[in-house]
């Protein structure tokens, strides 16, 4: 089983590694989103650091919608889904593969540019409960979306579907995130926020393991 | 659906017309004013007998198509997508209703028109994306069985979100908070405005009952008209 899974992350990885392109999109589509949200506030805000928390997880989850987009358009477009299911591998095993390729692209993107992140808005402090939080908040979302990806690459409307469907139903990982973020920057321990943290932990829980059961329905011809 | 089964159906609509209209007598002139609130407040106050029953037949409706997916998904049946896709149809009306009186409410009394930080309103709020969501995921899908497949799927992820989503905005808030009308530590609403409410509490739920079945009926005869077209084509 692992082995399978390995193997799908292996043929994902490959595949973007020949190209670079959902990589290069998503990671300059965050910079965007954060270079855009520094104009945007800075002219209204008094201290941008309040807003800090929130622009740095709206540039991870648009870029990660990106990524997520091209998932399974490309499985799609070049027939290769069905390979994927015509092979003899566990509908599950798809799944995992799929959402761990989708959770290495975007801790990548977010390795790089948490840094930049880091000089644009100087906050006080780096610590290690900040990764684990972007770890956390990274797994619910790469393992909710990856099962949107999947409904989404079969309906007409693709590309416009997928956030339409999906932002609405991470709107809790998002506020956890955000506030447990929030908190690490203004210096509070993460031993005071343990209930958010609680939340993000149930959330990547409870969708994994529902995405998992509900995945061969959703790919099932 | 039999003659039997008709005249039945008809017989439940002319109850729910007759139980709305006596609510709504109930809420509007029987109810006594609110003793504690003044001017427009006490008249907003009003909407609580619609606005609550609201949400309730809302909730309902999406637990309803959440068993619905569920045994679609399980057993299959033609039958649980069109009940599924029928109660959201119905639970989207309602929680449009309650994300529009609850404003109309909200503005007289805590003088603006909509809180963030109150959990209720923003679950509703959300719950309303991801059912509005589900009725666009429907209508871009084209293989008949594959769309009742993911709209199942969607509709188990949704319903599951609702408690987290509230449990999230009830602990990120500590703004205004609705009032609990009934109950310990309530306003200590008054014997006529409890029978008020329950009424129009049970008023909601026929009502809920009664679309529910005539948009089951009403799916069923496109399917049929749907068929005999085919049929036409065919001979």
């Amino acid at each position: 089983m692992l082995y399978k899974i390995l193997a799908i992350v292996h043929k994902d990885i490959i595949a973007e590694l020949r190209t670079k392109e959902m990589f290069s999109s998503m990671f300059v589509f965050a910079l965007l989103v954060i270079v855009i949200f520094n104009f945007a506030f800075e002219l209204r805000v008094a201290n941008v650091k309040q807003v800090a928390p929130g622009v740095l997880w709206v540039a991870f989850t648009f870029a990660g919608m990106l990524g997520l987009n091209r998932s399974f358009i490309l499985e799609k477009d070049k027939g290769c889904l069905e390979g994927l299911l015509l092979a003899p591998v566990d509908r599950s095993a798809i799944y995992f593969g799929k959402m761990l390729g989708n959770l290495i692209f975007m801790s990548v993107v977010e390795a790089i540019v948490l840094p930049i992140f880091w000089i644009l808005f100087n906050p006080p402090l780096f610590s290690p409960a900040l990764i684990l939080v972007i770890v956390l908040g990274t797994v619910g979302f790469a393992g909710v979306g990856t099962l949107f990806s999947a409904i989404a690459v079969h309906t007409r409307a693709r590309e416009v579907m997928l956030p339409i469907l999906l932002f609405p139903i991470v709107v809790p990982l998002m506020i956890a995130a955000v506030k447990i973020t929030g908190g690490l920057l203004d210096g509070q321990p993460l031993s005071e926020m343990r209930n958010w943290l609680n939340l993000l932990v149930g959330f990547d829980v409870i969708f994994l393991t529902v995405s998992y059961m509900t995945f061969e329905y959703v790919v099932e011809e | 659906m039999n003659t039997r089964s008709f005249a039945a159906s008809n017989v439940l609509n002319g109850v729910t017309a007759l139980a709305v209209l006596v609510a709504l007598y109930l809420a509007l002139v029987y109810a006594p004013p609110a003793a504690n609130l003044v001017g427009a407040a006490q008249i907003a106050q009003r909407i609580f007998y619609f606005h609550v029953p609201s949400a309730w037949v809302g909730f309902l409706a999406f637990f309803v198509t959440f068993v619905a997916s569920i045994a679609y998904l399980w057993k299959g049946g033609r039958h649980w997508d069109v009940l599924a896709l029928s109660s959201v149809e119905i639970g989207l009306v309602f929680t449009t209703m309650v994300v529009t009186t609850g404003p109309l409410w909200a503005k007289p009394t805590w003088g603006v028109w909509w809180v963030w930080a109150d959990p209720k309103l923003s679950t509703v709020a959300v719950l309303w994306l991801i059912y509005f969501a589900y009725l666009m995921l429907r209508n871009t899908v084209d293989d008949e069985a594959r769309r009742a497949r993911l709209a199942a799927v969607l509709g188990i992820v949704g319903f599951l979100d609702v408690p987290i989503v509230f449990g999230a905005v009830r602990w990120w808030g500590q703004g205004i908070a609705h009032p609990i009308v009934f109950g310990s530590g309530g306003l200590r609403g008054s014997p006529r405005m409890l029978s008020t409410f329950l009424f129009c509490l049970g008023a909601f739920t026929l009502l809920y009952v009664a679309l529910l079945i005539q948009r089951v009926r009403l799916e069923g005869m496109r399917h049929e008209v749907e068929g005999l077209k085919l049929r036409i084509h065919e001979s």
